[in-house]
């Protein structure tokens, strides 16, 4: 299964500003707005529907909402915590309307889409302040409650899949998986739960310290549809961690990598083929279930990547499926 | 594909348990119930320390650590989530699973929120009944945690084999039927339960869990079995003997019978082989349930054992052994009266003296260097050891230089390593005990002593052959001197291993700064106790290459971790630092006045004043013996040892007061001074003393902390008051003898002493200064305890350490206080000599507070250079551990 690639290098292409980020409502707002892309939802939902357009047309099954931004506390940077509900509620309203677009017209090649959970500015459990390092910047509850918020609006609004993304801290993550099952209860409603952590550098560990493995055995408590690795390196990094979790996993395989590192203006510029090229490397392997980008990835990459996964069959899981919970997905395994 | 169901956890890494894993031992000091020591310092509030007894657990070979803050005087909730957010914070500890143990579900719930990995809760059952059963196994679950499940139901704890599984099978079937909970995920805990407590309905105790244990493990699939252990020898509370022997045998007959997690404590386990054969019998005849006077016949036993243990060890019993079995009880018993006359006996049984060493005086080492490794003797203990072995060796050298005369050449000699503290250094204790260690295992010692510069090693391991070298230093320089030694080695193309070691140093420093200089061998030795293992794995052929790989590969990805994680660190540039300085309402402050400006001198400082100021939870840290004065008599593993040590070091006191064989010698002095930035200036600008603001990100509220915040930017109404006291006059006469008597005990401890005397002088003026010479504090009344606890106004922080690293501010501090004129100078690296000695700032006002500055930025290091007229590399070379850059 292909998965979409970055939102943000895509939105750089518009040159937008302030204004674009304002409307009827937020227009006496006293806070700077621009840079707030998970606002555009709101704001530009034309411009957001024509790039998750562009992923479905470069061969994406799964596109993400663009939400990766939108807790409380991620959104308190604007000051735009009480509108939380309503982006998340919007973005995966529109990104639904283009899927069951391209649903209707390839009726073959069902479309899905992914409500985008990113891991907030606060980490739970590591200290900001390495004086006090007993210190924490957030809660567990706290977090669960600005989760819970954002996957509510995020179903409400149709979302197929949840999508929990760049994970910097197991801890923040567990918050997450445990809001989610307490809104899944209350909801009495279940969709699937991808899972994707972000290795920062060579240690192969995820920033909270975590190796691969143990972050994989401190979320497999959920019965997840996917774990796997996003973000942080170009493709031919993750590899070694992507194949531990291959080995361990008794979930599917997910890796977006960022398209290489960026240079030193801060840019990516590896071109589609090679990107896809390194892809390639996991499917030879037969590593991953679902591919995509992130950081630096456009639809050619997409593309690039699809034509090449078009070659493999997918991975088979090798570990038992051991959490025991109840499968209830509206993406049906066999096609991944 | 895998069909099996193992128990995953994990904390920074992944601990799976699989049917072929041993036993998973469960550490059991951070534990509020289980240990007095802890409890002692969670109710003190001294996390810090509590955290040094989780991190030993896991030195001590814990798979997994229990924490448990169940106390009626603590908030333990509160204790629960702080303990654990700082055991989070350390990396050596959090790659373990955690088991959060309390009665209070609220506890475990709070607990279970700091957890990034998965742990083990401790415990549930269904005490409370079904409903809440369920409700909290639910949520455990959705905690991501495994649990364990107390044999434990509405009628109350199961006591027989019957009710054990009976309650077990009824707790497995909710949890997998219906909260859908992993089967792998549950450990039960069938209750271990004291037996031989003379009453009858307890007999039956021990068999019944080790048969609900084999039960448990044939009918509920994947389930685990655990329980505490030393629970079942209460009744012999006060006899470790019995006690240990009872673990020990418990443990075996229940792992036979499927138990395969459990709390244990291992310094409170004999080897099951190992327990004499009398008393295991009638141990196992108690737990086995195997005689009806199984318990009369162990408590008769017991009595026994408990009298031989008492009886004193004057009685001269061992002298009718063997010449071999003698010199072995000397050895290990560290006596010297009979070695010269053992000696002399095995040298006319063996014929040559070399005989002897290599014959009974080497079997008797090896018995003492067994015991040590496995944490049955301790360092005290073995030093004399040391002294006892030297003896002997003095006594038969003559014999050996005469044979030599008449023969040539000798036989080979042992592997030698060579020891040296690197120049400008002069603190030596530690490299002295590790020197005796390593001789207690047969190594040869070839110490150059202290402020050895790099050419003289180099030299000195050429021309001796050594097949080591090992480099000691305390103060931060060293790093500096250490990572010259290893370029110089390199330089010369030697390939010689080399041992790291010292206060000063790490395994990171180690790493990522002499490892890469250096293409031999490096390793970071962490106290004496590791130079043996790892001096062993260097000196065989056979074992070094892979050592070599596994430690080069280990510093290597050590250092890639290190460049990862230098990137995420968060520091604010200077300016951002300086406008968050510590906030001083200066209006509102009373300045009080010293008593005089310029210096005093006290010279020869009566000792006996300074006795009761001494510290002495320092002084059993270097003797390896873990634990704070005055509990640590009563630890259970170093209790009785360490009031030997005390003794010994009191008579040793009482020799030196009443014989003036130690000086104590100090000045102090007060100056006018005022802030200017981050300098306070001295008397109108006579003299500048710089200082360094911490530049990482704080949390709201929480200053960037410079010691000059704590000076009046006023001209004309503030004070800094300088000292430095040395305890160290006439030390080296004092050894001197010790050393010539061969007597590395006597030697250490006159060392360890003089350490302690120039802290307690330290204390003791500080007081003063407090008290009456400034009189700041005149009203202040504190016993020893709080001084100790830092309790007073006002501090005395000491350039290179935490608050003020910089070492080179010694320079104006010694010129102003003429410390020389009192016996103390300085090295090249700014250490004092004698090494026995303290200096520092005082600051008055009583909002200053000790601090570490943390690592700060290459805007700081610029600003503090042109500050200080030296060059930015000259800066970068003395802070290098406080850079947060390359």
């Amino acid at each position: 299964m292909i998965l979409d690639g970055a939102m943000g290098t895509m939105i750089q292409r518009y040159k937008l500003t302030e204004q674009d980020f304002r409307n009827e409502q937020l227009k006496d707002h006293p806070h700077p707005l621009k840079g707030n892309n998970d606002l555009l939802s709101i704001t530009r939902p034309d411009i957001i529907k024509e790039i998750h357009k562009q992923y479905f047309e470069a061969g994406a099954d799964i596109i993400e909402t663009n939400t990766f931004g939108s807790t409380t506390v991620a959104q308190a940077d604007y000051h735009l915590e009480h509108l939380v509900y309503e982006i998340n509620f919007q973005a995966a309203k529109i990104a639904k309307e283009v899927a069951e677009e391209f649903t209707r017209n390839e009726p073959d090649k069902p479309r899905f889409v992914a409500g985008s959970m990113g891991p907030t500015t606060k980490l739970a459990s590591m200290s900001p302040d390495v004086n006090n390092p007993g210190f924490r910047a957030i809660t567990f509850d706290q977090l669960a409650a600005a989760f819970k918020e954002q996957a509510k609006g995020l179903l409400d609004g149709g979302a197929d899949v949840l999508l929990l993304e760049t994970i910097t801290d197991t801890l923040n993550v567990k918050a997450a998986l445990f809001a989610i099952q307490e809104l899944f209860d209350e909801t009495d409603k279940q969709v699937p739960i991808m899972v994707s952590g972000t290795i920062t550098d060579a240690s192969g560990r995820i920033l909270s310290g975590q190796t691969a493995e143990a972050f994989l055995i401190s979320v497999s408590h959920v019965s997840l549809l996917s774990i796997g690795l996003n973000c942080a390196m170009g493709a031919s990094a993750l590899r070694p961690y992507l194949q531990v979790l291959n080995e361990k996993a008794p979930f599917f395989v997910s890796a977006y990598p960022n398209a290489g590192l960026p240079n030193e203006f801060g840019q990516y510029d590896q071109t589609p083929e090679e990107m896809a090229r390194e892809v390639e490397e996991y499917l030879k392997e037969g590593l991953v279930n679902i591919v995509g980008g992130c950081c630096g990835s456009t639809p050619d990459h997409i593309r690039a990547i699809a034509r090449a996964a078009a070659k493999y069959k997918p991975r088979k899981p090798e570990a038992t499926w051991h959490t025991g919970e109840k499968e209830t997905a509206d993406v049906t395994y066999q096609r991944i | 594909m895998s069909t099996h169901k193992y128990l995953q956890l994990s904390g920074l890494e992944a601990v799976v348990i699989t049917p072929g894993s041993n036993f998973v031992n469960i550490g059991e000091r951070t534990n509020v119930t289980g240990s007095a020591k802890f409890l002692k310092l969670i109710k003190e509030d001294k996390f810090d320390e509590a955290l040094e007894v989780a991190l030993d657990q896991v030195r001590g070979g814990a798979q997994v650590i229990d924490v448990n803050m169940d106390e009626g005087m603590l908030d333990s909730q509160a204790a629960m989530v702080r303990f654990l957010n700082l055991m989070a914070a350390e990396p050596e500890i959090a790659q373990l699973p955690v088991m959060i143990d309390s009665s209070k579900w609220e506890v475990i719930e709070a607990g279970l929120k700091c957890l990034q990995g998965k742990g083990i809760v401790n415990s549930i059952s269904l005490k409370g009944g079904e409903a809440e059963f369920k409700r909290q196994a639910r949520l455990v679950k959705r905690y991501g945690a495994a649990s364990v499940v107390m044999a434990f139901d509405e009628q109350g704890q199961a006591d027989t084999y019957q009710r054990r599984i009976d309650i077990c099978k009824r707790a497995y079937d909710i949890l997998v039927n219906e909260v859908k909970f992993q089967p792998q995920d549950i450990i039960f805990d069938p209750n271990i339960f004291p037996v031989a407590t003379g009453i009858d309905e307890h007999r039956n105790y021990a068999l019944d869990f080790f048969k609900a244990a084999k039960w448990i493990r044939e009918n509920l699939p994947h389930a685990h079995v655990s329980g505490g252990v030393s629970n079942v020898s209460f009744s012999f509370r006060g006899n470790q003997k019995v006690r240990e022997a009872m673990h020990s045998a418990f443990l075996y007959h229940a792992i036979q019978h499927g138990m395969d997690m459990g709390i244990v404590n291992p310094a409170m386990l004999e080897v099951y082989d190992e327990i004499p054969k009398d008393l295991l019998e009638r141990v196992e005849d108690v737990l086995l349930n195997r005689r009806d006077d199984a318990t009369e016949r162990l408590l008769e036993f017991a009595e026994t054992v408990k009298g031989s243990a008492k009886k004193k060890e004057t009685d001269e019993e061992w002298r009718k052994g063997t010449v071999e079995e003698r010199i072995t009880h000397s050895l290990v018993k560290g006596i010297i009266d009979y070695i010269d006359q053992d000696t002399e006996e095995a040298r006319q049984k063996y014929g040559r003296p070399l005989f002897v060493i290599e014959g009974p005086l080497m079997a008797g080492m090896n018995v003492v260097g067994d015991l040590f490794g496995a944490g049955k003797m301790f360092l005290p203990q073995v030093v004399k050891s040391a002294r006892v072995m030297k003896k002997s060796v003095a006594y038969l050298t003559p014999f050996l230089e005469e044979e030599k005369k008449q023969n040539g050449n000798v036989g080979q000699s042992a592997a030698r390593i060579l020891l040296a503290t690197v120049k400008g250094d002069v603190h030596d204790i530690g490299k002295n005990i590790v020197g005796v260690v390593l001789a207690c295992n047969n190594y040869e010692v070839i110490d150059l002593g202290v402020m050895v510069p790099a050419e003289k090693i180099l030299e000195a391991a050429r021309k001796e052959k050594v097949d080591i070298i090992g480099l000691s230093g305390l103060i931060t320089p060293s790093l500096d001197e250490m990572v010259h030694v290893a370029k110089e080695m390199e330089h010369e193309k030697m390939d010689l291993p080399l041992l790291i070691g010292g206060a000063t140093t790490s395994r990171i420093h180690t790493a990522v700064k002499i490892d890469p200089v250096y293409s031999g061998p490096v390793v970071y030795v962490l106290d004496a106790s590791r130079s043996v293992p790892v001096a062993s794995e260097l000196i065989s052929a056979k074992s070094r290459p892979a050592f070599q790989a596994k430690m080069k590969e280990e510093y290597r990805q050590m250092r890639k971790d290190h460049e990862g994680r230098q990137q995420l660190k968060n520091y604010i540039t200077l300016n951002d630092a300086r406008n968050n300085p510590v906030a001083i309402n200066w209006a509102e402050v009373n300045f009080t006045q010293p008593t005089f400006t310029g210096r005093r001198e006290f010279i020869s400082y009566p000792l006996a004043e300074l006795r009761p100021y001494i510290d002495w939870t320092p002084f059993f840290q270097t003797w390896m013996l873990a634990g704070r004065y005055p509990g640590i008599f009563k630890d259970e593993v170093v209790g009785v040892e360490a009031k030997k040590l005390f003794d010994d070091a009191n008579k040793m006191l009482d020799e030196i007061i009443a014989s003036n064989g130690l000086q104590a010698n100090g000045v102090v002095a007060f100056y006018p001074a005022v802030r200017t930035g981050d300098d306070v200036e001295l008397s109108g600008g006579a003299a500048t003393f710089h200082f360094l603001r911490q530049q990482n990100k704080k949390a709201k509220d929480l200053p960037n902390f410079c010691l000059a915040d704590f000076i009046s930017p006023d001209e004309g109404r503030d004070y800094l008051g300088l000292f430095a006291v040395t305890a160290g006059i006439g030390l080296e006469k004092l050894v001197e003898k010790h050393k010539a008597n061969q007597d590395d005990y006597s030697e250490i401890m006159a060392k360890a002493l003089a350490d302690r005397l120039a802290e307690a002088f330290a204390e003791c003026l500080h007081e003063r200064v407090r008290k009456e010479l400034w009189g700041y504090a005149d009203d202040e009344s504190l016993s020893n305890e709080d001084l100790i606890g830092e309790k007073y106004k006002g501090i005395r922080p000491a350039p290179g350490y935490p608050a003020c690293p910089d070492h080179t501010e010694k320079k104006l501090l010694f010129e102003l206080l003429e410390a020389e004129k009192i016996g103390i100078t300085l090295t090249s690296s700014y250490a004092m000599y004698p090494g026995a000695a303290v200096s520092g700032f005082y600051f008055a006002n009583p909002a200053s507070r000790y601090f570490g500055l943390g690592k700060i930025e290459k805007d700081q290091v610029e600003d503090y250079a042109k500050r200080k007229n030296m060059s930015v590399e000259e800066i970068e070379k003395w802070l290098a551990p406080n850079l947060a850059y390359n």
